[in-house]
């Protein structure tokens, strides 16, 4: 039987290939079983606060707890939502999701393309500068950041919040280790076709690069979506404050109002569960090539 | 320093999937031509970043040193004081005492960190495994949440007398654990926090890394009779040693400056005891409003991220060498 099946292969690829040997089986279950052993451990924690958010509050410290709530309510959302002014505070953490994401973009491909296809010694030295940037993150800065802010006249605005943030490493980075595998020909080419430097820029490299912008569209909304300090910082009026100022207010609180946070908590979660499921793949093949996180 | 931080972040263990660079030699004939002519289109390229660089980093960094050796408190002018605002810190306990909690943090979180995400990324890359597609979902889940909400969901599993944790252990017959009042324990809970929510991103690093590694190798050993362990130790983890430095030595710096996590899961407390170093300049400068003194301590928490860059670049040139 083994003879007829396995004559046409060779014999060593034959014995990799063969998945029911009994050493492999085992080694089989058991890798499988720790890793849902871990799937669950990382999943448990977020499933049981989602249950727990549909629950009324008297049931959410009622002993004996269960699993799932046995009258389901949405109370928590709504009342987050409309009294809490959760509303609100989604609405100004999109504004500055969104405005600094697209300025990042742009910044950072720009800055990227620059600094892989043109040579000069200020080049090289303005890309450790970027570098640096990274051994200088605003926390450690803050007071003489949030001083610079207010000299600008920027304090207790939105902007305050975005215009810093515009400039990272990892985005010019990311771009910048596109640009050097796009051949230097196609920008020769364009040169001898009388095309100017910018607008080769424009109307050639920046469409060759829309996955980069994309995945870095990703992290860029996810770094700001969920910044803390420096939008603490920088945000004084109540009406200004960004969905994780307020959800921290909510935990700040003399008597948490656990209904209340859970309900803000994970409506705060929602929109980037779902840019992630939509763009998964942008995330998981990411090139984050010098592993810097912002 | 920063040079040296470029040729682990380059490594062939990230890189190889992008194909080959630019072919060499033609770019050496054409450079000297370029570096005359084209320097206009790169600066507007760069203007936004440049501009921004001297802002945001320029600017701040030059007068947060000037202000370290001032007392300024935010308005009217800011007297010289020497090295006054250094001392005062030396000799502060509630510094030292921020210090070493940032540092027991570190040493709690790092090590957990780099396990479990280095154990999840062998789990998704290895032939082994069922189910990949949702295991790398529900792994990844904790990067879209944000350390805030992080802290909530940990802070709700392990409630004094409402936690699901405490729950279980009392239905088991143990006694109600002190998750809040107990500064060690409430530190405990911080560390599993941060592990679980750090573990994602450098997954993915380590996946990349992984997938990189030349199965070649693999099936050379596997003639050779080599056991599962003995691949993992002698061909996996020299292969991805460049990632691994990256991945310590940007957890570490990460957790040095821990600050939303600890503020969601216990505002460090109870009390102060939890404070770590950005609590501390944070409560110094901006609810105190010694932008002076918080200036110098954040002088010294950039030293400190310093000397750890530069003692893991040097253990990793030694280990190279």
């Amino acid at each position: 039987m083994a003879l007829t099946t396995s004559t046409p292969r060779p014999p060593v690829l034959r014995r990799r290939k063969r998945p029911d040997a009994p050493g492999e089986l085992s080694k089989k279950v058991w890798a499988t079983a720790v890793m849902w052993l871990l799937v669950v451990v990382y999943g448990f924690p977020v499933l049981w606060f989602l249950l727990s958010s549909f629950k009324p509050a008297g049931e959410l410290f009622s002993y004996p707890l269960t699993f799932l709530p046995e009258q389901p309510t949405i109370k928590g959302f709504t009342e987050a939502w409309t009294r809490f002014d959760v509303a609100r505070y989604f609405l100004n953490t999109l504004v500055v999701a969104l405005s600094a994401t697209a300025l990042t973009i742009v910044a950072s491909a720009a800055c990227g393309y620059a600094l892989a296809k043109y040579r000069s010694w200020w080049l090289k030295a303005f890309t450790l500068c970027i570098l640096a940037t990274t051994m200088l993150p605003g926390e450690v800065l803050l007071s003489p950041l949030f001083l610079v802010v207010r000299d600008l006249g920027l304090y207790n605005s939105l902007s305050a919040v975005v215009v810093p943030a515009v400039i990272t490493a990892t985005g010019t980075f990311m771009f910048r280790q596109f640009f050097l595998t796009v051949p230097d020909d196609l920008l020769e080419a364009a040169r001898i076709d009388g095309s100017g430097e910018l607008s080769t820029f424009l109307r050639i490299m920046l469409p060759l690069s829309r996955p980069i912008m994309l995945t870095l569209a990703i992290f860029s909304f996810q770094w700001r979506w969920n910044d803390y300090i420096w939008p603490l910082v920088v945000l004084n009026d109540p009406n200004k404050f960004t969905l994780q100022i307020g959800v921290a207010t909510i935990v700040g609180a003399e008597n948490v109002n656990w209904s209340v946070l859970l309900g803000a908590s994970v409506l705060s979660m929602i929109p980037l569960v779902a840019i992630y499921l939509l763009f998964q793949k942008y995330v998981m093949n990411a090139d984050i090539n010098a592993g810097l996180k912002d | 320093m920063v040079d040296s931080i470029h040729p682990p972040a380059e490594a062939p263990g990230i890189d190889v999937r992008r194909g080959p660079e630019p072919v060499r030699p033609r770019q050496r004939g054409w450079r000297p031509r370029r570096r005359n002519r084209y320097v206009g289109a790169p600066l507007v390229l760069i203007s936004i970043n440049l501009l921004l660089f001297v802002t945001f980093f320029v600017w701040p960094a030059i007068t947060g040193l000037v202000y370290s050796f001032t007392s300024y408190t935010g308005v009217g002018t800011a007297p010289y004081v020497g090295l006054d605002n250094y001392q005062r810190l030396l000799q502060d306990e509630s510094f030292y005492a921020a210090l070493i909690r940032t540092l027991i943090f570190t040493a709690g979180a790092v090590p957990l960190t780099v396990l479990l995400s280095l154990g999840t990324a062998v789990l998704l890359v290895t032939p082994y495994t069922k189910g990949k597609s949702l295991a790398r979902v529900i792994f990844f889940l904790p990067w879209l949440i944000s350390p805030i909400i992080a802290g909530v969901i940990w802070r709700w599993m392990f409630g004094e007398n409402f936690g699901l944790v405490n729950y279980l252990i009392i239905s088991l017959g143990g006694k109600e654990v002190p998750w809040q009042s107990d500064a060690n324990l409430s530190l405990f809970v911080v560390i599993i926090a941060a592990a679980w929510g750090g573990t994602a991103f450098n997954m993915l690093l380590f996946v990349a890394a992984l997938k990189n590694v030349p199965t070649a190798y693999y099936e050379a050993a596997s003639l050779d009779g080599a056991g599962s362990w003995d691949k993992f130790r002698n061909i996996t983890l020299p292969a991805i040693a460049p990632t691994t430095f990256i991945v310590v030595l940007l957890s570490i710096l990460h957790s040095m400056k821990e600050y939303a996590l600890i503020q969601a899961v216990n505002a460090g407390g109870p009390g102060t005891a939890n404070n770590l170093l950005v609590q501390y300049i944070y409560t110094k400068g901006f609810e105190r409003a010694q932008i002076g003194y918080a200036s110098a301590a954040s002088f010294v928490l950039m030293l400190i991220l310093m000397v750890v860059a530069v003692v893991q670049l040097g253990m990793n040139r030694r280990k190279e060498s």
